[in-house]
């Protein structure tokens, strides 16, 4: 008999799920957002686009060859950061910009953490506040190219008494700001593809979402379009379904993504009616990031056979 | 029960489950190992040139938990050897060429039962042990008060890819299961038995509902059908399943008034009682990628693996891992000298491909592991936990309840080494805990 025999411990099969595998079907339920924003804002946001994803892939691989890692570009999660860094910026926004914001997602929160798994916080949220804060970037806001700039400010940003966009623009996309977070039918249909995949369960996004909703809904007295109108708007879908489910910085059961799907609610919420800035979400999702370890050493599940329940 | 617990869908691959068991021509030789059960080593009765035949006693128990052995071939002990178990430790094994004849012990007839000390006795004599598990000794198992015996749980759910050898025994040995049900009610006062079958081993769920009918008047055979959801067959989950019954960590299935029996031990326990032939073959499903031709063969204990295969038309392509059992919980073995034991189920040589495992990358954090843990353990805080050194952690998260059934690693999308690190945590508690000790 040959001694090339391998000896280890069980199991000795695997789901065959990956990384890589995962990291993919993101993309791809990332994909209807980018085409909606390369649609309503032109094609300038698809240069964004692939400016972002090549600096953070760039920059990962560049960290890594410098300490002398193994290369982890291949497991597609630089490229996600950078696919959802890129949906977060407006499309006129200036390109130098957009690689500073990928070098500090991927270098600063990413790898000096010790690479994927390891940070503390969401690389592309994070990097979209620094932006923020630093260059104003937010406020440069982009316009829908497909439709006249009137009926198209973002809701969030308008003064007391201007008319609310029609609530099928909203649900459309067909109103200002980032590229990937206006088209809510877009980032609907990469959610149901990632519920299907199983790649993130419904906590979270229905939490978050539900949350918002139902304190607008008291907030506007009860008005059922503004609280409509108000979840439509701004960041939330975007945030809720893709960065906040960020495996990484989210709690890992049922229970916990509850409490985190609440919390980025309330926050977002309190924000947007009572903050200075207009949009809440980044914010949101970034306090809660930080609040997760804590979440999760909460709510781990009950062990089978462990105290309480009688047999 | 209000929620099932969780697990997995593994591949089933069982190739083997509509093919009748074969007999196998007399090995060569057997080695037997003194050690087949929990318990203490059997102590040995025979020396280097003693002739024995198929079912002479070679080794007695030694103490209450433990059981004896006997010879499986009839032939010269030729050698005793030190023989490597799983866990390290050594134990002797006793080396027996076959004469090829295969003739039975003269003295071997069936045992007379007509009481609960009498049927004791007899299942001490018989050298049957857990033949699903980890062979705990059956004597000690049923040696309760029988007031204590609410269930007696069938274990009929193979839920290892490859192993088909209890569902085939289901299917061929409903016979020997009944004559053990009738005598275990007759004098252990069970009334209530249910069997747990996945629901994929139609042929199994038809045999034991034959079964149910016939035992009527001696206890009701409830059989349950469970959906295949690896591990079903986990002992506590199986309870859990069948009679809703949480087990607590540490304690027994007694402990909440079940004994839980495996089928195939069952069946053993049916034919022991009827002729007085000892536990001395076992149906072993040999599979894998490089098996020429895998079937379930009947093979008399101590058979090493070569000959097994031998007799399976070989193997067509070099592999990869060996494995005792199945390959959710298997172990690998260095060579194919190792023989078949009492509780083995299957033997597996998997082909490179088969054995082929991803890349380990860092933990994503994704909750994979404690999501789909039938017992709700934190793999991944447990491997953190074990790399600090932090035995307060290891204990605050239970990971003593693991019953290393490996959903957790199978389904890892970065392969972390979790049952791996689930073992070593325990062994780490184990050590810190004999350290205090020794201070106290
Ligand atoms: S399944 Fe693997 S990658 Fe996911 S949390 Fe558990 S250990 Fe980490
Ligand atoms: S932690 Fe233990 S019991 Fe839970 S899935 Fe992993 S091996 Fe199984």
């Amino acid at each position: 008999m040959n001694n090339k025999l391998k000896l280890a411990v069980s199991p000795h099969i695997h789901s065959g799920q990956s990384t890589a595998g995962i990291m993919r079907d993101v993309i791809i339920s990332l994909l209807p957002a980018t085409i909606a924003g390369t649609v309503i804002f032109g094609l300038r946001s698809l240069l964004v686009v692939a400016i972002c994803v090549a600096a953070c892939v760039g920059f990962e691989a560049l960290f890594n060859f410098i300490i002398k890692k193994d290369q982890t570009i291949g497991d597609f999660s630089a490229a996600v950061t950078g696919l959802l860094l890129a949906l977060n910026l407006p499309a006129n926004i200036p390109l130098w910009q957009c690689v500073v914001g990928a070098l500090f997602a991927i270098v600063v929160v990413k790898c000096l953490f010790g690479g994927i798994g390891c940070n503390p916080v969401n690389p592309a949220i994070t990097a979209r506040v620094f932006m923020l804060i630093a260059f104003g970037s937010m406020t440069v806001q982009a316009f829908p190219t497909v439709v006249d700039t009137v009926s198209s400010a973002t809701p969030l940003s308008l003064g007391e008494g201007a008319a609310m966009p029609d609530l099928l623009d909203l649900f459309l996309g067909l109103n200002g700001g980032a590229i990937g977070e206006t088209c809510v039918l877009a980032l609907v249909l990469g959610f149901v593809y990632l519920l299907v995949r199983r790649v993130i369960t419904w906590h979270i996004p229905v939490a978050y979402i539900g949350t918002v909703f139902v304190c607008s809904f008291f907030m506007e007295g009860m008005d059922f379009t503004s609280a409509l109108a108000m979840i439509l708007s701004g960041g939330l879908f975007i945030g809720a379904i893709f960065m906040a489910t960020d495996y990484v910085t989210s709690p890992a059961t049922a229970a916990g993504k509850l409490i985190f799907g609440l919390g980025a609610g309330l926050i977002t919420f309190v924000i947007r009616y009572f903050g200075v800035y207009p949009e809440g979400v980044s914010f949101a999702i970034l306090f809660m990031n930080i609040l997760t370890p804590y979440i999760d050493s909460w709510t781990r599940h009950k062990v089978f056979g462990v105290g309480g329940k009688k047999a | 029960m209000a929620f099932s617990l969780h697990g997995v869908h593994v591949p089933h691959r069982k190739h083997t489950q509509d093919k009748p068991v074969v007999r196998m021509d007399a090995p060569n030789t057997v080695v037997i190992p003194m050690v087949m059960h929990i318990g203490k080593p059997a102590r040995l009765i025979v020396k280097v040139g003693d002739f024995v035949k198929v079912g002479t006693k070679i080794a007695e128990a030694d103490g209450a938990v433990s059981a004896p052995i006997h010879s499986s071939v009839s032939g010269k002990v030729v050698k005793i050897q030190d023989f490597l178990l799983s866990n390290g430790a050594k134990a002797p094994a006793v080396v027996i060429e076959s004469d090829g004849e295969m003739a039975s012990d003269e003295t071997i007839k069936a045992p007379v039962v007509d009481s609960k000390e009498s049927l004791m006795a007899a299942l001490t004599e018989s050298g049957i042990v857990g033949l699903g598990g980890a062979g705990f000794p059956t004597h000690v198992k049923f040696n309760v008060d029988p007031s204590r015996i609410e269930y007696l749980v069938i274990n009929g759910a193979e839920c290892e890819p490859y192993v088909t050898s209890d569902t085939v025994t289901m299917v061929e040995r409903g016979a020997d299961m009944a004559y053990a049900l009738r005598v275990l009610s007759k004098y252990l006062g069970i009334k209530n038995v249910i069997i747990g079958i996945e629901s994929n081993k139609k042929t199994a769920v038809a045999s034991m509902q034959k079964l149910s009918e016939e035992v009527k008047d001696a206890c009701t055979l409830q059989v349950k059908v469970l959906p295949a959801v690896y591990p079903q067959g986990g002992e506590k989950v199986l309870i859990y399943h069948t009679t809703g019954k949480v087990v607590p960590v540490g304690k027994l299935p007694i402990d909440v008034g079940c004994i839980v029996v495996n089928c195939t031990t069952l069946a053993t326990i049916g034919s022991y009682l009827q002729t007085g032939m000892p536990l001395v073959e076992k149906c072993v499903t040999v599979d894998g990628g490089a098996v020429k031709n895998p079937q379930n063969v009947l093979a008399p204990i101590g058979t090493s693996m070569a000959e097994m295969f031998a007799f399976c038309g070989g193997l067509t392509v070099e592999p990869a891992k060996l494995i005792y059992g199945g390959p959710m919980m298997g172990l690998t073995v260095p060579d194919d000298t190792a023989p078949v034991i009492k509780n083995t189920n299957a033997i597996l040589a998997l082909t490179e491909k088969e054995a082929r495992l991803p890349k380990t990358t860092a933990c994503i954090r994704c909750g994979a592991c404690t999501n789909t843990c039938p017992f709700g353990l934190a793999p991944a805080a447990i491997s953190k936990a074990l790399e600090k050194k932090d035995a307060e952690a290891l204990e605050e998260l239970s990971v003593n309840a693991c019953m290393e059934c490996g959903c957790c690693s199978f389904v890892c999308p970065a392969n972390r080494p979790l049952v791996q690190n689930n073992k070593l945590a325990k062994a780490f508690l184990r050590e810190e805990k004999a350290k205090e000790e020794a201070k106290a």
